[in-house]
């Protein structure tokens, strides 16, 4: 048979393949269903669409020009521009994108079940994830690896380059808070988990200063020894569990671990970044690549089964984690995995730095993201392989099911998924935690979930080794992005308050670093602890805004890209960024309006911003919450400006974009595109594939 | 896949371990300058080490 035929077989039984397990999962009703469905429905979807649309796109709109330098070649010197081998350039890209969020989002996600979430994670990737961390990093590689900013400002004007600083700020700033409150709620009162994070902070120290003045450079030797040293801290955590007279001082209060959290934030942010910033970000990074891949293999091996509903009853809103019906809040809770606009600013900017030829954007740009995708996927895997009542019983706030075991498991089986207090204690004794109870933030039920896969595959033993394993591996994970993002966020608010006070922006002088540093945490910090005072949890309130605020600005990066997409004279392929950004637009502009309108005092901030103070006047509140209500009233009307300052600055963007378009249209002059000179690569073509 | 490549799998595996985490950055900037400018100042290990973390940690590297 002629190859080309075998080529053709072969991708349609891959489509067929894909579509039958697409179709199984969402028209299975049953007591379980198999992961390995999951698995196969998603693999043959990346392929599919990688193998026919992200070509297409290459082809027909972005013509990649395998001759052309990219600016890794023409500014190469040797330190940030490096031309880098194509794969080594794709572990960078992915290293860099996939972080917390593919993991927690679609956790929070499954109260709805598992179907909405798997189905947006699959289309919201190929569809639009993907597509814009590809196009984004195909422009900025034609703009000398400029920003996403900076192209903003070149391509469609000052309004579009001052929304896009000030909304990558303000994004910076709710991920912090919110993935803050993920730690607190991971580490309040259970010493093992505090103890072992504690313990990470000077082995991370010890490594800085072995690469820095020891063994300078030496990244694989001090990483090895920092990798097992992290090890002893989980079980030297376990020790400190065990002891009577240790286990007390570790005990922390949820308002213990967000100052512990604030004065990380800080310290990471002012101190020179060898000595903290940087090691444990090569831990975390090996961590991060090594406990994904675990879990693949583990998924693969254990093919476990789900326990979950393809649909819950809390589509109508009612749902415990968080408050809102099926539409538009699975597109909001999910933004990482499907779509997320923080990727544009490591798409422009940084890999386009790396990357030996244009033709890789494709393979790295929509790759990267198809992989980051199927992280997701498993995070969805190992929320579903839980008992649902247990699923329940650990993401659902005291608030709202009761502070109680009793109350809290008669509430969680009424919905129908049965759990008994006994079930959930012995769950607890098997991970070393006192309770599992209104653990919210999705950290520890992944942890749970994690934990359970891993002992299956690799000898049921050990449960609360894995458990506090997982977690240090999502706490460590989360303070790369934390300390990571205050300091850039620093950066950026020196960068914008220099209009209003010159001195500030001078980034080489301490006393302004320091400052610059205290507002920004200050300043997340308040969101921070707005959500430990919250009884409901926090995250009902944070990650919505979270969510809303990433998709602003995937909206910015689309709605840049379609710009640019239309300068060039590819106007009847511009709804390839068009559709995904009306979609975002739509979804983004009723999850704002529902936040800050909704009669419903659990969804919309004002509603329940004015129904807590009815409360509080007519003396019907708990003392412990009157305690904190007149604090949480201004925080819900701070959160409602914010969710409403995101929709309109999306929308200033869209308009920004459209009155360019029709101005372009009807002959009128527009900024020119700011594309770089063509300069032919020098490079010998197959550096890209072999290693040197 | 030939018995020669099959002999060089481990040596091109360690090759982009190294590659991806960094390790050998500074043999790649020296070779760069060797190559491109010959007889020019070059940093030392650690200087090159300093300045290439101060200029990652300065930029998004890390996503959410």
């Amino acid at each position: 048979m002629p190859k080309t035929v075998l080529s053709k077989l072969m991708w349609l039984a891959i489509a067929i393949v894909g579509a039958s397990a697409i179709g199984g999962i969402a028209t299975h009703r049953g007591e379980s269903i198999n992961a390995i469905w999951f698995v196969a429905a998603a693999i043959c979807t990346y392929l599919v669409a990688y193998r026919f649309y992200s070509a297409w796109i290459c082809a027909k709109v972005l013509v990649l020009d395998e001759t052309r330098a990219t600016p890794a070649e023409r500014f190469n010197n040797g330190r940030d521009f490096v031309p880098t081998n194509r794969w080594v350039t794709f572990g960078h890209h992915f290293a860099a994108i996939a972080g917390p969020g593919p993991l927690i989002g679609p956790t929070l996600a499954m109260q709805f079940g598992y179907l909405p979430g798997t189905l947006w994670i699959l289309a919201g990737a190929v569809l639009g994830g993907c597509v814009q961390d590809m196009v984004i990093m195909f422009c900025s590689t034609r703009r000398d690896g400029r920003s996403l900013g900076q192209m903003a400002r070149d391509e469609l004007g000052p309004v579009g380059g001052w929304a896009a600083m000030v909304g990558t700020m303000l994004i910076m700033l709710i991920l912090i808070a919110v993935l803050g409150l993920v730690i607190v709620n991971a580490m309040k009162h259970s010493p093992w988990a505090t103890a072992t994070v504690l313990g990470t902070i000077p082995v991370a120290m010890l490594i800085g200063i072995y690469m820095r003045g020891i063994r300078p450079g030496r990244v694989l030797e001090g990483s090895l020894i920092g990798i097992s040293l992290l090890l002893v801290c989980v079980v030297g955590g376990g020790w400190v569990d065990h002891s009577e007279s240790l286990r007390g001082l570790f005990d922390w209060s949820g308002e213990s671990v967000a100052w512990f959290v604030m004065i990380y934030g800080f310290a990471a942010a002012t101190l020179p970044v060898w000595l903290l910033l940087a090691p444990r970000d090569y831990l975390s990074t090996f961590l991060k690549l090594g406990v994904v891949f675990l879990l693949a293999i583990s998924i693969l091996v254990l093919a476990p089964d789900m326990k979950m509903p393809a649909v819950t009853q809390f589509i109508d809103g009612t749902g415990p984690i968080f408050k809102g019906t099926l539409f538009p809040f699975v597109f909001i809770t999910i933004a990482c995995g499907a779509i997320s606009g923080f990727h544009s600013l490591v798409s422009s900017g940084t890999t386009p730095k790396l990357l030996p030829n244009e033709r890789d954007i494709r393979m790295i740009g929509y790759g990267s993201m198809a992989l980051e995708s199927f992280v997701g996927i498993m995070a969805v895997i190992a929320a579903c392989v839980l008992d649902p009542g247990v699923f329940f019983a650990i993401n659902s706030p005291s608030g709202v099911v009761g502070k109680e075991a009793a109350a809290a498991v008669a509430t969680i089986s009424s919905w129908g998924f049965p759990v008994t207090v006994d079930q959930m204690a012995m769950l607890a004794k098997e991970m070393g935690e006192k309770t599992l109870f209104a653990r919210t933030g999705g950290a520890p039920s992944l942890a749970v979930g994690m934990a359970t896969i891993f002992a299956s595959t690799f000898g049921n033993m050990l449960l609360s080794m894995w458990y506090h394993f997982a977690i240090m591996f999502e706490v460590l994970f989360i303070l790369t992005t934390l300390d990571a993002g205050t300091r850039v966020g620093r950066f950026m608010l020196q960068d914008i308050l220099k209009h209003a006070w010159k001195p500030i922006g001078n980034v080489s002088s301490y006393p302004m670093t320091v400052l610059a540093s205290l507002i920004f945490v200050a300043a997340w910090g308040y969101f921070l602890w707005q959500g430990v005072k919250d009884p409901l949890g926090g995250v009902n309130i944070l990650w919505p805004l979270f969510g809303i605020s990433n998709q602003l600005l995937a909206g910015i990066a689309l709605s840049v890209a379609t710009g640019i997409i239309i300068k060039m004279g590819k106007a009847r392929y511009a709804w390839v960024t068009g559709l995904p950004l009306t979609w975002l637009a739509i979804v983004c502009t009723s999850a704002a309006v529902e936040k800050v309108f909704s009669p419903n005092p659990a969804v919309g901030f004002l509603s329940g911003a004015a129904s807590m103070a009815e409360k509080l006047a007519a003396g019907t509140l708990p003392p412990d919450r009157a305690a904190v209500a007149p604090q949480l009233i201004i925080g819900q009307q701070i959160d409602a400006a914010l969710a409403l300052f995101f929709a309109i600055m999306l929308w200033v963007v869209i308009i920004d974009m459209l009155r360019m378009s029709l101005r372009m249209r009807s002959g009128k002059t527009v900024l020119p595109l700011s594309e770089a000179k063509y300069i032919r690569t020098q490079l010998d073509p197959n550096m890209v594939t072999s290693s040197h | 896949m030939s018995r020669k490549e099959l002999k060089q799998l481990p040596k091109h595996l360690w090759h982009y371990l190294r590659q991806v985490t960094g390790d050998d950055a500074y043999e790649r900037y020296m070779a760069h300058q060797n190559q491109a400018h010959a007889g020019e100042p070059t940093l030392t290990r650690q200087q090159f080490f300093k300045k290439r973390q101060d200029e990652k940690w300065s930029k998004v590297t890390r996503c959410c």
